[in-house]
């Protein structure tokens, strides 16, 4: 019995379309598609055109359609046009090189590439440069370049656009295609002029060969230039106009081609200065499409070696292009001037107020890249106006940009303050308008800048305690402040201020404040830590109020939170056992130096600690967080060395954690365990500032955890896992803290175990140091290791790790991806 | 040692980089200045065309999907033409209930590629006659035929007007 005729394409467009809810949709398709698996078993050639048609209708709403995929071949093969036309086209649907039957269109394609017909010709340049898998190109690149020297220009273009696919796909064959690129510049026609042009370019960036090649032997530059000068000075072309501009496309193009053989290249350079010069003042710009040229153009003289006058050129356009209201040219000239502003600082500079003014703009892009450049602009004479310009755009921007703004402002007062009370009113501005967005690092920092600034303490001190008085929920503001107050507290009170009218406050309005912070709920663990060793040093600079400091001290002593009750007990120890060094341990602290100013700081203490303590070695503190910077057996009180730190945590310049020693991954954005971690015991390291009691804990790495990520397991094979677990933060959601567990569940030890890992360049990572560097057989125990991961773009967490480690005598190495991080790691 | 990079992964390798950050390279081809996909979708999600220039699993082709989406139809007349998208960028512009978008590499001419959707929507224009959004969906075959005329291998082909509508004309008079 035949089968009744498969409905038409529009018969069931139309069907599909009154299906009123998902459900009767997809039951809709399953009948038609059962209708139209039973019409291709019958294997007619009839309808097989019109089904295909049907099925690719229905892969578009995102249904399955595989089992079209031989038909789609029958259809290539078939005589009739529009058997092609549709089997083509659900061949680059449904049949990109991953299928097994993709090489079978070969054959077809190969025939259809010397058909009689130039469009079937074209349907199979098409496809094949669409999608044709390397094989493919391998076997009909000869073709492809017979077409290519063809007179008839359809079939040019098309050709010199499958070419470019195919140099993409099998680089080595690029060589084929040179005798016919001999003449190419030489036509007429605006289309195969626009295909040779990127076919062109495409063969240059590839290979510097051929770039030197076509630089010299063919002088492309001469005939680029005439050509692109032709365009312009020609009259009304109405093919290929726009708006007034005679094909703006192929002179984008070119512009695009000559930069590229500009490059590095003086001779080629000058050769097109000059029409580069009248590309830039000749055209005309009321509308998009002369602004892409210009934005060419402008790409073009920068990437060159232009002459100064031409540069400047290029920067006035896109100063001209800032006062533009269409947002899509502003944005796209603060791009460009972000990557200038090194190497044209001044010319930059002159256009300073109107990039300032973009901070206001409504597009969030273009107020980041305004930001970035204002910093980049930022210098010791325009310092003041611009930092009112940026507290004031902290103030209104969105909370994305608030980290980002609070750190620049502090590195850009850092380099240009021009005196130490600005500095320190800029800081606190920061930190009272934006404190909860401040980066953990800077805490430290400010920390160590107040200390430098000696003759300040009274009125920081002063001021901060005003800051915390009426809020005490910004945790980098408060740590701050019960830093200061703790060191500075005598001066609270004792009312020396000279930069402003001192305050009169009491030694028990100073405690209630610390023990308010205490108490308070809004306070983290890390903050509280602060507020604990502020009150103890006041023990040393308060008179009235000791018995009363001992007793907050005594009552943390049974704190549930593991940190404070450490501190208490030492505390407390120290005033039981220890008072007559109690003044000694706390005296105020020494200035710092500072070794280098920008980038990592590196702390070294210039006074030794007093006399080592009867206080053994602190344990380096339990709990859920692993200690964070090289070693931490914080021996503070044993050592008076001068001993080099390694680094802080930098987030800008991860390579210094000795990343260096470790190229194994090439240059990515690695950081290794320090080198210096074989020899902990030994030498005393200080990492972080060093507060003097602080150091037995030192930064527990989180102020609040979202917990309820699920753990994975990133590695397993040859007896070693490695589960990752997660951890975020409430406060700062773009850090993510991986803590990997390594377990060995063969019968022999792993030893020298090192563990490294590299992410992509948005991200940055900071890797601890690991608990151990054996890992014991029969899972009876694990190596742990600490990854913070900065992902401020929110981009998918991917991570590419390298296992290293002794095992039955021999030296075993691993790399291996993990890309099996679940969604809320990095959302 | 294992091998440097699979298929799955087809982020591309940034012009003009020398270091590469990010080892996940598509080894087939290195993909300097190329239009990786070309999309319409209507404001609910529908898709009215996906042109494929890069190779992509089809779940990763429906998350792609879906992602754009998410990310165009929240902005409005206040924003840039330009969305940064993972590793490339997504150029689109709309038109009536239809987000025509092009995802091209990050160093890529903007303005041009924005041209280029106009060039396209108004080539959609003459050939089916005031356009609308039905006429994509009845004629889905023939819009990708539209494309294909205009675009291949992910660049740009043909950019006059009257020559693409030439062109359709005698394709359609094969049928």
């Amino acid at each position: 019995m035949r089968m009744p005729a498969p409905i038409r394409l529009r018969e069931l467009i139309r069907t599909i379309r009154t299906a009123r809810t998902q459900a009767e949709e997809r039951e809709m398709i399953q009948k038609e598609c059962a209708a139209i698996r039973s019409s291709f078993r019958e294997e007619d050639n009839t309808y097989r055109c019109r089904n295909v048609a049907k099925l690719l209708y229905m892969h578009m709403l995102g249904y399955p359609a595989h089992f079209g995929q031989l038909e789609c071949l029958k259809l290539i093969a078939s005589q009739k046009f529009t058997d092609k036309r549709i089997g083509y086209l659900g061949a680059m649907l449904l049949l990109d090189e991953r299928q097994d039957v993709h090489l079978l269109m070969t054959n077809c394609i190969k025939n259809d590439l010397n058909h009689s017909t130039q469009y079937v010709q074209g349907l199979a340049l098409c496809t094949l440069g669409c999608m044709g898998s390397s094989e493919m190109c391998r076997d009909l690149a000869g073709e492809v370049e017979k077409l290519l020297k063809t007179s008839n220009s359809y079939l040019r273009k098309k050709a010199a656009l499958c070419a470019v696919h195919v140099i993409r796909k099998v680089p080595e064959l690029m060589e084929m295609f040179l005798p016919a690129t001999k003449n190419l510049l030489n036509e007429k026609n605006h289309g195969v002029l626009h295909t040779s042009v990127v076919l062109l370019t495409e063969m240059c960036e590839r290979s510097p060969d051929m770039l030197a090649h076509f630089r010299k032997n063919e002088k492309l530059v001469p005939q680029l230039v005439r050509i692109l000068k032709n365009l312009i000075m020609s009259g009304y072309s109405p093919e290929h106009d726009v708006s007034g501009i005679s094909d703006p496309f192929l002179q984008v193009r070119i512009l695009r081609l000559l930069r590229i053989l500009g490059r590095n290249d003086d001779d080629s350079s000058e050769a097109m200065n000059d029409i580069l010069a009248q590309v830039a003042t000749n055209t005309e710009t009321s509308k998009n499409v002369g602004n892409a040229i210009l934005y060419e153009t402008v790409l073009t003289i920068m990437d060159i070696k232009s002459e100064s006058g031409l540069r400047v050129l290029a920067i006035n356009i896109l100063g001209r292009f800032l006062l533009n209201n269409d947002k899509n040219i502003r944005y796209v000239a603060l791009t460009s001037l972000l990557k200038t502003v090194q190497t044209d600082h001044n010319a930059v500079q002159r256009h300073r107020s109107t990039i300032v003014d973009c901070l206001k703009d409504l597009d969030v892009s273009i107020k980041r890249r305004a930001m970035e450049l204002s910093f980049a602009l930022v210098n010791g004479n325009n310092i003041r106006g611009m930092m009112k310009e940026l507290l004031y755009f902290l103030d209104s921007c969105e909370p994305e940009f608030k980290a980002d703004c609070a750190s620049g402002i502090f590195l850009a007062a850092e380099k240009y303050a021009p005196s130490k009370r600005w500095h320190i009113d800029t800081i606190m501005r920061v930190l009272t308008t934006a404190g909860s967005y401040v980066r953990d690092d800077a805490v430290p920092n400010l920390i160590q800048l107040i200390t430098n600034s000696v003759e300040m303490h009274a009125y920081t001190v002063q001021r901060l305690y005003k800051a915390i008085l009426g809020d005490y929920s910004q945790q980098p503001l408060v740590q701050v402040a019960a830093w200061c107050i703790g060191e500075y507290g005598d001066l609270l009170v004792s009312g020396q201020c000279e930069e402003e009218e001192p305050i009169q406050v009491t030694e028990d309005e100073v405690l209630d404040i610390l023990e308010s912070v205490l108490i308070s709920n809004m306070s983290t663990s890390v903050t509280r830590g602060y507020a604990l060793t502020a009150i103890m040093k006041l023990s040393t600079r308060f008179t009235c109020t000791v018995n009363r400091i001992k007793k907050v001290v005594s009552i943390y002593g049974s704190s549930i939170d593991v940190e404070l009750q450490q501190r208490a007990v030492e505390y407390n120890a120290l005033f039981k056992k220890y008072d007559h060094m109690r003044s000694a341990l706390l005296e105020r602290m020494p200035v710092m130096e500072k070794v280098t100013t920008n980038g990592p700081t590196e702390i070294v203490q210039t006074n030794g600690e007093t006399e080592p303590a009867p206080l053994e070695t602190k344990p380096p503190p339990s709990g859920p967080q692993p200690t964070s910077q090289a070693n931490d057996l914080l021996d503070l009180l044993g050592g008076n060395d001068i001993t080099p730190v390694i680094p802080t945590a930098p987030t800008s310049k991860p390579a210094s954690a000795g990343g260096e020693l470790l190229d194994l991954l090439g240059d990515i954005n690695l950081t290794g365990a320090p080198a210096a971690a074989p020899a902990p015991a030994s030498v005393p390291q200080i990492s972080q500032p060093p507060f003097l009691l602080d150091g037995l804990s030192s930064q527990p790495l989180f102020n609040d955890i979202a917990t309820g990520i699920p753990s994975i397991t990133a590695y397993s094979k040859n007896g070693l896992k490695i589960e990752f677990t997660f951890e975020r933060s409430n406060t700062n959601p773009s850090v993510t803290v991986i803590t990997i567990q390594a377990s060995n569940s063969t019968e022999l030890d792993m030893t020298d175990f090192v563990f490294q890992a590299a992410v992509p360049k948005t991200f940055q990572l900071q890797l601890l140091s690991p608990s151990s560097s054996i890992v014991p057989a029969f899972n009876t125990g694990t190596i742990t290791q600490v990854i913070k991961v900065l992902n401020p773009q929110k981009q998918q967490l991917r991570m590419r790790i390298k296992l290293t480690y002794n095992h039955k005598g021999s030296a075993m190495q691993d790399l291996a991806e993990v890309n099996n991080f679940p969604p809320q790691s990095w959302q | 040692m294992i091998p440097l990079g699979t298929n799955a992964y087809t982020t591309p390798v940034r012009a003009g980089h020398c270091a590469t950050p990010l080892v996940f390279i598509d080894l087939c081809s290195s993909l300097l200045r190329e239009i990786r996909f070309i999309l319409i979708q209507n404001r609910a999600g529908k898709t009215r065309l996906a042109k494929w220039y890069m190779q992509f699993d089809d779940d990763e082709k429906q998350k792609l999907i879906e992602e754009v989406h998410a990310v165009v139809t929240v902005r409005d007349a206040k924003h840039t033409n330009f969305v940064e998208f993972r590793n490339f960028k997504i150029i689109y512009r709309r038109y009536a209930g239809l987000y025509f978008c092009i995802c091209v590499d990050v160093n890529d001419n903007n303005l041009a590629y924005l041209e280029a959707i106009h060039n396209f929507v108004e080539v959609l224009n003459e050939y089916f006659h005031n356009v609308c959004e039905l006429d994509l969906v009845f004629n889905f075959y023939k819009v990708y035929t539209v494309v294909d005329e205009m675009f291949l291998a992910g660049e740009i082909r043909e950019t006059s007007q009257t020559k693409v509508l030439k062109q359709l004309l005698m394709l359609q008079s094969l049928e």
